[in-house]
């Protein structure tokens, strides 16, 4: 049986489908066949972060509705032969996704994966609140500003509610928070919360920082997922997010930021 | 011609009535101290519905002409619209008035709790019913909702955009995020922080208590009476509080 992770936020922007290549291609580099599903079905984004947006034929809805078969639609990733893609469909929408549909396809796919990445589109309509209902894990991405805290804790929320998992009276979901888009220095200067606002508002267990980086947006550009990236900062966040997951220890980094010339020479504050 | 307007429709709702609790079979008696009782609020007991509780009465073997009763509470501008813990006798009397009868919790534990709730909602006010305290009194007219239910426990945290609703106290573990709405019948008690909304004694119950560790809250309200975030006093902002209700006031004290 396959573990099936949503992740989610509410909030559109802050990083969900940098989130899921990220560590779909960080579960599969470690050696575990993983599946990563686009929900966001009509704003198709997911190929394009993978660099497969040219090899898409059939879609998640064309699978849903019988049209094609699961082998036909999943398309494998070039960097890593134990990465699968279903991509979205464009022309389509949200309304299209039927509970019965996902779940089959979701069944289906736990038959020889290991690890299922749902791709959450942003809301807490139809799409979001199928992508979360038969997880088993979430991501929940949050950026450190107040509107994207309260968006999580809204999701967190309808995780705790509207999961298969809750309908069942079965174990929650488990959940974690992924901060991203984290910036030391504005948080220092009080621009940005703190890592310990946002775990205070939403007292949750934290997988791990992604500070803001340069290359998450050049890896997006260039089809590539940021964690193939090992040089950059958020690459090694992601691979430290992977390896959390697993169930090793890593003590959290990127949390004070580079030391500047001048706190170098007065001393920081620690 | 078509005619696409119903001529009825069912619907369900709830509905308030206050509870008469005979503790006695003389009537005189009685008569007497619901007209006691009406004077002290003529307005609220004119033409109120009334349901006759009768469980108090038998256990104690008190035979009563219900009749004569019902008459009684008519003539005092009464409407008596049920009567529950009737035995065979009493109800078989009141389907021949045309009164129904409540059958769905005559095991319950129900009536007791509701006139310890008519206590507590007399207590802090003695000057407003001087004689209520009295122990033995006869009669004795529920004018709240009685707080029916056991206390709902919530150990989960209560996250944004989440509605809790308790029809007793309200007891919750975990925090309660902004954005939240926790509403109870009864007290609510908050062993965190309370960032969200809270509302106690919902249906007019001005005895009610929020008690929170971290009073941190956008709106608390006690039986309609509200302040938002903006009202709250810096001092108690933060702090472990309770807020309760004097004269029509939200008072916010520090729990030392």
């Amino acid at each position: 049986m396959a573990r099936i992770i949503v992740v989610t936020s509410g909030k559109g922007g802050v990083g969900k489908t940098t989130t899921s290549a990220a560590i779909a291609m960080g579960l599969a580099k470690r050696g575990h066949k993983t599946a990563v599903i686009d929900f966001d079905v009509g704003l198709r984004n997911l190929d394009l972060i993978l660099g497969c947006e040219r090899r898409v034929v059939y879609d998640f809805i064309n699978v849903i509705n019988g049209e094609a078969s699961l082998n036909q639609a999943l398309i494998r990733d070039k960097n890593c032969n134990l990465l699968y893609i279903l991509p979205a469909s464009q022309t389509r929408d949200k309304d299209a996704l039927t509970q019965e549909g996902v779940g089959k396809v979701l069944d289906e796919l736990s038959k020889d994966f290991e690890y299922i990445v749902c791709d959450s589109p942003a809301g807490i309509e139809k799409g979001a609140n199928l992508a979360l209902y038969f997880a088993d894990d979430a991501f929940v991405v949050t950026n450190p500003e107040i509107s994207s805290v309260r968006d999580s804790d809204r999701m967190l929320g309808i995780l705790s509610s509207k999961s298969r998992r809750a309908e069942r009276n079965e174990e929650p979901i488990k959940e974690y928070l992924l901060l991203t888009r984290y910036d030391p220095d504005r948080v220092k200067l009080g621009e940005m919360l703190s890592l310990e606002d946002v775990q205070e508002i939403l007292s949750l267990d934290l997988l791990g920082i992604i500070p803001e980086s340069k290359s998450v947006l050049s890896a997006s550009n260039a089809g590539m997922p940021v964690i193939l990236d090992e040089k950059s900062e958020a690459g090694q966040a992601y691979a430290d997010v992977v390896a959390r997951y697993l169930g090793e220890k890593l003590p959290h980094r990127f949390i004070d930021g580079k030391q500047g010339f001048l706190r170098r020479l007065f001393g920081g504050r620690k | 011609m078509l005619n696409t307007s119903p001529a009825l429709e069912f619907k369900s709702s709830t509905f308030f009535a206050p509870i008469l609790i005979l503790y006695t079979n003389d009537l005189t008696a009685i008569e007497q101290t619901l007209h006691e009782k009406i004077s002290l609020a003529p307005e609220f007991f004119k033409d109120s519905p009334l349901i006759i509780d009768l469980r108090e009465l038998n256990k104690q073997n008190l035979s009563l002409d219900f009749s004569q009763i019902i008459q009684l509470l008519r003539r005092v501008s009464f409407f008596p619209v049920g009567i529950r813990g009737g035995n065979e006798n009493q109800n078989q009397q009141a389907r021949a008035l045309f009164i129904p009868i409540d059958t769905v919790r005559e095991q319950g534990s129900t009536l007791m709790i509701g006139a310890e709730a008519a206590k507590q909602e007399t207590a802090p006010q003695p000057a407003a019913q001087p004689e209520a305290a009295t122990p033995k009194e006869p009669v004795r007219a529920v004018p709240v909702p009685p707080v029916s239910a056991a206390a709902t426990l919530v150990t989960q945290p209560i996250r944004s955009g989440q509605r809790i609703y308790a029809s007793g106290d309200l007891i919750i573990l975990s925090q309660v995020s902004a954005g939240a709405e926790i509403m109870a019948e009864g007290n609510i008690h908050v062993y965190n922080t309370l960032r969200g909304r809270a509302l106690a004694g919902v249906h007019g119950n001005t005895a009610a208590r929020i008690f929170c560790f971290d009073l941190q809250a956008e709106l608390i309200s006690i039986a309609g009476d509200y302040k938002t975030s903006e009202d709250l006093n810096k001092q108690t902002y933060r702090h472990p509080v309770q807020i309760y209700l004097q004269n029509h006031a939200l008072i916010i004290k520090e729990i030392a």
